[in-house]
């Protein structure tokens, strides 16, 4: 099995275990930091499929500027999910 | 609330804005031979500006610059492409002209000339100076509206 089969079925684990992690936490700052590396891995899976641009795209606009237009919402809000 | 996050952040911040910044302005004006583009260098540049707000906060008023630099890029794209009015939009009035972005691509395997293009060239700048003002706008508006919010205990 060669090496680049490995890192696709390795990165699409760990872009499966990372969305489970933003349903899974209760920290909303956690769920958008785990938001961010399911988006970056999202972007390693692009580009190993040979979609550089789309990459690039993805890593800009999913992995930084969400997250921090997610955490200047988390800010005005409360942090904690659930109603208190 | 204008807050400011340690010297440390603030150093590292400002020493890696400008390679941010220098990569944007790559992406941009190679588009037209690697992949990338207006939206994904206008992305990256804006990225740089999330970076800064993070480590500084909202500071100033930069709302009608913001815009009015987002307005003139929209304004510049649709000017050069009704430039090719009776041809084609975009049409490509700078073929072998002798003009900036001008120059033909040599026969055979190359690995690109960045003078040639044409006009696409410019739309892909007029594209990223459109982004990198709309989502640098977006960014500070956001910035700015959590700040007025009642937060009981700033903990970001």
């Amino acid at each position: 099995m060669p090496i680049y089969e490995i890192i696709i079925v390795l990165t699409l684990v760990g872009l499966v275990m990372t969305a489970l992690a933003v349903v899974w936490f209760k920290d909303l700052i956690s769920a958008a930091i785990a938001l961010g590396a399911s988006s970056l891995l999202l972007s390693l899976q692009f580009y190993l499929l040979r979609a550089p641009d789309v990459a690039i795209a993805e890593a800009a606009v999913g992995a930084a500027l969400t997250t921090a237009i997610f955490i200047f919402a988390i800010r005005a809000t409360d942090r904690q999910e659930g109603f208190s | 609330m204008n807050w400011k996050m340690s010297r440390v952040v603030r150093t590292i911040a400002d020493i890696m804005v400008v390679p941010i910044i220098i990569f944007g302005i790559y992406l941009i004006i190679h588009g037209h031979l690697s992949p990338g583009g207006g939206f994904q260098g206008g992305a990256v540049i804006a990225s740089s500006t999330a970076l800064l707000i993070i480590a500084y906060g909202s500071f100033g008023k930069h709302k009608d610059s913001l815009s009015s630099l987002e307005s003139t890029g929209l304004t510049l794209f649709i000017l050069i492409a009704f430039l090719g009015l009776g041809y084609t939009v975009f049409y490509n009035f700078l073929a072998s002209g002798g003009a900036v972005f001008g120059g033909t691509v040599p026969y055979g395997i190359n690995p690109g000339r960045l003078d040639s293009g044409g006009t696409v060239p410019l739309m892909n700048i007029m594209v990223g100076l459109e982004v990198t003002a709309a989502l640098s706008l977006i960014l500070w508006m956001m910035a700015k509206g959590s700040d007025s919010m009642d937060v009981e205990e700033a903990s970001v």
